[in-house]
């Protein structure tokens, strides 16, 4: 154990070497605005609908998320809890770590705090590339997350894409450098209507990262007009103090 | 009545001697400009970590299984808490950016050189026990970069020979980072280190207050008793402590309410700054919480890159910079233990770089540049180019204090004026 662990450290700085190369796929920029509560609320929905299945946000509870986004109890209990769980309780599932790890490859990750982790550009471009890759045990792949374990949960309403890939020669070496997906089969929504389910799904995961974010800027915006006013003051009692000293 | 209590407090316990001595009627020189703000400001920095410190413990679970959950319960569940932990992780921050500062005016104005060595080193002491305790502290939220960050420096000490695997052992109180490692890490970040901090700020304004503080100019206002004539000492009252072994130059002011009303200004635009990072910017783009820690520590899964804090990278930078790992430990401990040599590296008697040599302005100015660059490069993945640039910028980093002590002993200098000004 010990050993490994050594070999493990030794290992580190060769990796962040390796990291330096590969492919990366371009990001789009994902519309985030706390203040537009029913693009948040439909983010929620999305999420409880086609996500929490499998992935939890066990430190977010339902009833913030009510409270935060205007959304009544009822309502909550009605349409987001779909087992028996509590209103006040976090937003977990039923799903077993270990044997989720055997179905997928590893257990589905925790997304509380995912657009922390990765950014909202990241997961909104990744939850639209998804492409047809036969080789793959759910039949697909993704161009920012390349042979990742997660079906295409969102194919129903997205459809299906290809993947084109594109090369360029690098010192001689046919290196990657682009993936070109489109569109093969539809999905119930239109591409633009996707794109604004992935905005609203996106910006609902950034308000749970930071749930703060809501009052933080009015709180941060008060707190600095009154450093403005007790500098002048401050200042100017400084500068009365300071007036004979030459 | 009022005068009545006081006086009975004051019969027992010298509550306005030690107020007058070290605050209203102590003798500060009047030419203290901006960079003398920063002592100050780490001293509300301090109690700042340590107020908010003590509500954040009230919640924080400090085991491997609750930590993370408990932060973000801190986070989410906890009334404001969200704003006592981001106060205390941009304090950390805060903390260090002030102290470099507050240590770059002690180079520029001499401020270490006879009689401030004890002073000098106090700081040094300081420093080093911040060091460690901001890098305990990484550990307890118990994310990928706090657990990965703590392997890797903790493996350093592994480099020291014969002992160095036992050594580490020993820290982590387990063969991995584990709980067992989070826990005395807890205990070592709330009491103990705090502890030393505090003793050792104490010591230091001690020492402050017993050899005078410099100032731009570098030159004394304390003279010799009966060498100044009655008007050209201060017309401030000034402690009988002071004014009874010296005569107290017209240059002063007393510190309160002179120099704490000019630090209050400074203090009120520091806060600002806080202010924005705190409400508007807490992760300051991954330098002050970096986005791996969102994800709870994983022993089985390397993080691609793993970067310590900004404060730390000038010595990391400096420790990847020397291909032998040993020798690179040594140099990164060299390059700290170098600054507390300074006083006796730095054999010039002239204090201020205001009155030293252009040689010496060119060499402290390729300094702080250097650090700046050094805690860049250590933020950065180590590829050919950044370890090239690294070994540069350490081998400059030494070299200041190179040819700082060849220049020093005979180094041309500008005649000191008699007074800080008329």
């Amino acid at each position: 154990m010990k050993k490994l662990l050594i070999a493990l450290v030794a290992l580190i700085p060769s990796l962040a070497i390796a990291a330096g190369g590969g492919y990366s796929h371009p990001l789009e920029k994902a519309k985030i605005d706390l203040e537009d509560k029913a693009s948040l609320q439909r983010g929620a929905a999305l999420f409880t609908n086609y996500c929490l299945g499998c992935h939890q946000m066990q430190f977010h509870r339902y009833n913030r998320s009510a409270q935060d986004l205007g959304i009544p109890e009822e309502l909550v209990k009605e349409n987001l809890i779909f087992g028996d769980q509590k209103v006040g309780e976090q937003m977990t599932n039923a799903m077993p770590a270990k044997e989720s790890a055997k179905w997928f490859g590893k257990q589905p990750p925790d997304l509380t705090l995912i657009a922390r982790l990765r950014s909202p550009d990241w997961i909104y471009t990744y939850l639209k590339s998804f492409y047809i890759d036969e080789s793959k045990t759910f039949g697909v792949n993704n161009a920012v997350f390349k042979d990742v374990g997660m079906p295409h949960v969102l194919e129903p309403l997205q459809g299906t894409q290809t993947a084109e890939f594109v090369y360029t020669e690098v010192h001689g070496e046919k290196t990657l450098s682009g993936i070109k997906l489109t569109q093969k089969t539809e999905g119930s929504m239109t591409p633009e209507e996707f794109d604004q389910a992935m905005h609203d799904l996106v910006n609902f995961l950034e308000y749970v990262g930071e749930p703060s974010k809501l009052e933080s800027h009015k709180i941060g915006t008060w707190v600095l007009v009154f450093l403005a006013v007790f500098f002048v003051f401050i200042y100017l009692l400084k500068k009365e103090y300071w007036r004979d000293v030459h | 009545m009022w005068k009545n209590l006081l006086d009975w407090i004051e019969y027992r316990i010298p509550m306005m001697r030690v107020a007058n001595m070290h605050a209203l009627q102590y003798p500060a020189p009047k030419n203290m400009n901006f960079w003398y703000v920063f002592g100050f400001i780490a001293t509300v920095v301090l109690v700042n970590q340590i107020v908010t410190g003590i509500w954040l413990t009230m919640n924080y679970v400090p085991s491997a299984e609750g930590a993370f959950a408990s932060v973000e319960y801190i986070m989410r569940d906890v009334d404001y808490g969200w704003i006592l932990r981001y106060m205390h992780s941009t304090g950390a921050s805060a903390f260090f950016v002030v102290v470099y500062l507050h240590m770059f005016r002690g180079m520029m104005y001499g401020s270490y050189q006879k009689p401030r060595e004890l002073l000098w080193l106090f700081g040094m002491f300081i420093y080093l026990a911040l060091m460690a305790e901001a890098f305990m502290g990484y550990l307890l939220p118990w994310g990928q970069m706090s657990y990965w960050g703590a392997q890797v420096i903790i493996s350093l000490f592994g480099a020291i020979p014969v002992i160095g695997d036992d050594l580490t052992l020993w820290i982590r109180g387990d063969y991995v980072i584990s709980g067992a490692t989070l826990n005395r890490f807890f205990a070592l970040h709330v009491i103990a280190l705090p502890l030393v901090i505090v003793i050792l700020v104490f010591l230091h304004i001690v020492a402050l207050h017993e050899v005078g503080s410099n100032n731009p100019q570098g030159i004394n206002i304390k003279h010799p008793k009966g060498s100044l004539k009655e008007e050209e000492k201060t017309k401030y009252q000034i402690h009988e402590y002071y004014t009874d072994k010296y005569d107290i130059i017209d240059d002063v002011v007393p510190f309160f309410p002179h120099i704490v009303l000019k630090d209050l200004v400074a203090f009120t635009v520091f806060c600002a700054a806080c202010a924005y990072v705190i409400f508007f910017n807490p992760e300051m783009g991954g330098l002050f919480i970096e986005p791996p820690n969102f994800e709870p520590a994983n022993p089985l899964k390397t993080p691609e890159h793993i970067a310590p804090v900004w404060y730390f990278t000038p010595f990391y930078a400096i420790l990847r910079a020397v291909p032998d790992k040993l020798l690179g430990v040594i140099a990164m401990f060299g390059a700290i233990a170098m600054l507390a040599a300074l006083p006796w590296v730095d054999r010039c008697k002239v204090r201020s770089i205001k009155y030293r040599s252009g040689l010496h302005k060119l060499n402290l100015t390729v300094f702080a540049i250097v650090f700046v660059l050094l805690g860049w490069l250590g933020l950065k993945p180590a590829t050919p180019t950044f370890t090239l640039m690294s070994q540069i910028s350490t081998l400059l980093y030494f070299g200041f204090f190179g040819f700082l002590w060849l220049y020093s002993k005979n180094e041309k200098t500008k005649p000191l004026p008699a007074r800080i000004s008329k």
